[in-house]
């Protein structure tokens, strides 16, 4: 009796443990590192999910490169916690599903681009098929230069090469730190395309970019980091969800003044007005307001209403510190 | 998991050996004091003193001598190779960033400490090996003397190189590539020094002069292990028919004495010693 009822709730627990969700890709908490008398990264937490692309953003020196360096135990945090794909970091075992492409992207020059990834795969401890190493090469598009030694190379194509290498071992969680810092507009768009495919396939991407519309177009959420703090973070819609409303009046008055206060937060002079809209705004918002303003007798010439690029948010935040709500 | 990542580093220190330039230029030098000592050695064969041949005796002694003189140049050039080999490998791959992407996989730090120690080690001790070898037969066919212990004397002389580029790597995690290479050379030419005014202390009875020699020898124990390989290889009875202050240690290439199991006990300590001291200097880096 009592056997059958361990049975049952060992079973019990095996399902409950079963259905958890998967530990996050990246979750840390608490990272700070100084050099000497500058403080790099301070307080710096935040999580990667399974299959989710994050962008790191934030202007230079902000710390992202420390963070990311942390994150794979390139860097020793003065404290903070860092667990990748559910194991603490400091084992050299949490990196086993993790694939990387440095800032400063350089392999061994005496070796071939089909050597540097046959070196990593044995690193990493995973067999793969020459067949799938080609492959890896392929989808950089570096076929035919995989007898060649990597001296030779070019900084664009060491960079693709840097991509074979991140995704060469299988990856679950693939950290790149300026993927496309060498690459021309072409290969910015393949690699949008490689950042795609990894999503399709589940695997995790932690992307630090300078470049926002690349940030913009593929990633899920955003972590934005300023002075070695999170300035803010969120998904898309959570930190651009703020939408602003342009307008040309004519014969404003107190009252028509009155009226686009009351809709949101009014900038502007002269006849050119700017009213920020909260994002949650129902769709009648617009229509009602300009049917107010017509009836206080305010001539309207032109009603645009306008959706914040990241890059305006982001500069927004840095130069006012409003994280908003969603930090 | 960690066995596969020494060998795998190992492996890979050796095919940058072998790819590199240093390799290229390690074999130019290697063959240019080959060919010259064979040049040398055959004239010694057929020199006249005094107006008369050599005596068996005094040939063997000269050549003893020389040999000597010239293994010190192979173990000069094996130094400066693999202190240079050293330095690049481990600094130079910090400094261009090629560790990043290695030591973000899931790897020990001293396992690719380990790793690069022994892929030198090896590059170093088969240098040794092929050239001591060449140039003993060299020896042999021009002169026909043959070292009477020449497995000893090579091994001393790959464990000199060891002791090298022990301290080129340690120096290497804490220092500039180009400025390991030159601080670990510089280091073995000094305590070449030391030892060579030890051993005028010991011929002239002058112990704190010759304590100059002991302590070196001590600290870097690449001298002390270069004296025990030419004690090796020198011919023990021409030397006691020849003796004088000679024997006394005050001529640089030629040893009065073997080495002491205790002074080998003490290069493996050193050894370890600093390979230990690497690895955790090297752990703590930030990259």
């Amino acid at each position: 009796m009592n056997a059958v009822a361990t049975d049952l709730a060992l079973d019990a627990a095996e399902r409950l443990i079963a259905e958890l969700p998967p530990s996050p890709a990246v979750w840390c908490s608490g990272l700070r590192k100084r050099y000497g008398r500058q403080t790099a990264v301070d307080g710096v937490s935040f999580t990667v999910g399974r299959g989710e692309i994050v962008g790191l953003l934030g202007p230079n020196g902000a710390g992202k490169t420390s963070v990311i360096k942390i994150l794979l135990g390139l860097v020793r945090p003065d404290a903070g916690e860092v667990v990748l794909l559910g194991r603490p970091a400091p084992d050299p075992g949490s990196r086993a599903g993790v694939g990387y492409l440095p800032e400063l992207f350089r392999y061994q020059p005496w070796l071939t681009a089909a050597e540097v990834l046959a070196l990593h795969v044995r690193l990493a401890g995973v067999a793969v098929s020459a067949e799938e190493r080609r492959e890896s090469l392929a989808a950089v598009g570096l076929t035919d230069r995989a007898r060649d030694r990597v001296g030779g190379f070019s900084k664009g194509m060491q960079q693709r090469l840097g991509l074979a290498v991140a995704l060469v071992a299988r990856p679950e969680l693939v950290v790149l730190d300026e993927p496309t810092s060498a690459l021309d507009p072409l290969g910015r768009a393949d690699v949008r395309d490689l950042l795609l495919a990894l999503r399709a396939r589940g695997v995790a991407v932690l992307l630090n970019s300078h470049l926002i519309g690349e940030v913009e177009r593929v990633c899920d959420r955003v972590v934005i980091l300023d002075k070695g703090r999170v300035a803010a973070s969120g998904t898309l819609p959570e930190l651009l969800g703020r939408r602003e409303l342009r307008l040309r009046l004519d014969g404003v008055t107190a009252e028509a003044e009155e009226r686009l206060a009351a809709a949101g937060r009014v900038t502007g002079s002269g006849s050119s007005f700017t009213v920020a809209l909260a994002a949650d705004e129902p769709a009648a918002t617009v229509p009602d307001l300009v049917a107010d303003l017509v009836e206080l007798g305010v001539r309207v010439h032109a009603v645009e209403p306008m959706r914040i690029s990241l890059e305006e948010r982001l500069l927004d935040i840095l130069r006012t510190g409003d994280g908003g709500d969603s930090r | 998991m960690t066995a596969q990542t020494v060998f795998t580093v190992a492996g890979l220190t050796l095919r940058e050996a072998a790819r590199r330039r240093v390799l290229r230029a390690l074999a130019a030098l290697t063959l240019a004091l080959l060919t010259l000592s064979a040049w040398g050695f055959s004239k010694l064969a057929g020199i006249e003193f005094e107006g008369s041949a050599l005596t068996s005796g005094e040939e063997r002694l000269i050549a003893s001598q020389v040999l000597n003189l010239v293994m010190f140049g192979l173990s000069l050039i094996a130094a400066l190779g693999t202190a240079f080999l050293a330095g690049p490998t481990l600094a130079g791959e910090i400094e261009s960033g090629t560790a990043l992407s290695i030591l973000a996989r899931p790897i020990r730090r001293s396992a690719v400490l380990l790793g690069k120690w022994l892929g030198l080690v090896a590059f170093g001790s088969g240098f040794v090996a092929v050239a001591g070898l060449a140039q003993f037969l060299i020896v042999r066919v021009t002169v026909g003397y043959w070292p009477p212990h020449p497995v000893e004397g090579l091994a001393l002389l790959a464990a000199q190189t060891t002791v090298l580029l022990t301290l080129g790597l340690l120096l290497a995690t804490l220092i500039s590539p180009m400025a390991s290479g030159v601080v670990a050379v510089g280091l073995f030419g000094a305590t070449w020094i030391a030892g060579v005014v030890g051993g005028i202390g010991d011929a002239l009875d002058n112990e704190s002069l010759a304590r100059v020699g002991s302590v070196s020898r001590m600290l870097l124990p690449t001298d002390g292990l270069w004296r025990g390989a030419m004690h090796a290889l020198q011919d023990p009875i021409a030397l006691a028919q020849f003796g004088g202050p000679a024997l006394e240690g005050g001529f640089p290439f030629l040893s009065p004495a073997g080495l002491t199991f205790a002074y080998l006990g003490w290069v493996v300590v050193w050894v370890a010693l600093l390979l230990g001291l690497a690895a955790v200097t090297f752990l703590r880096r930030d990259l």
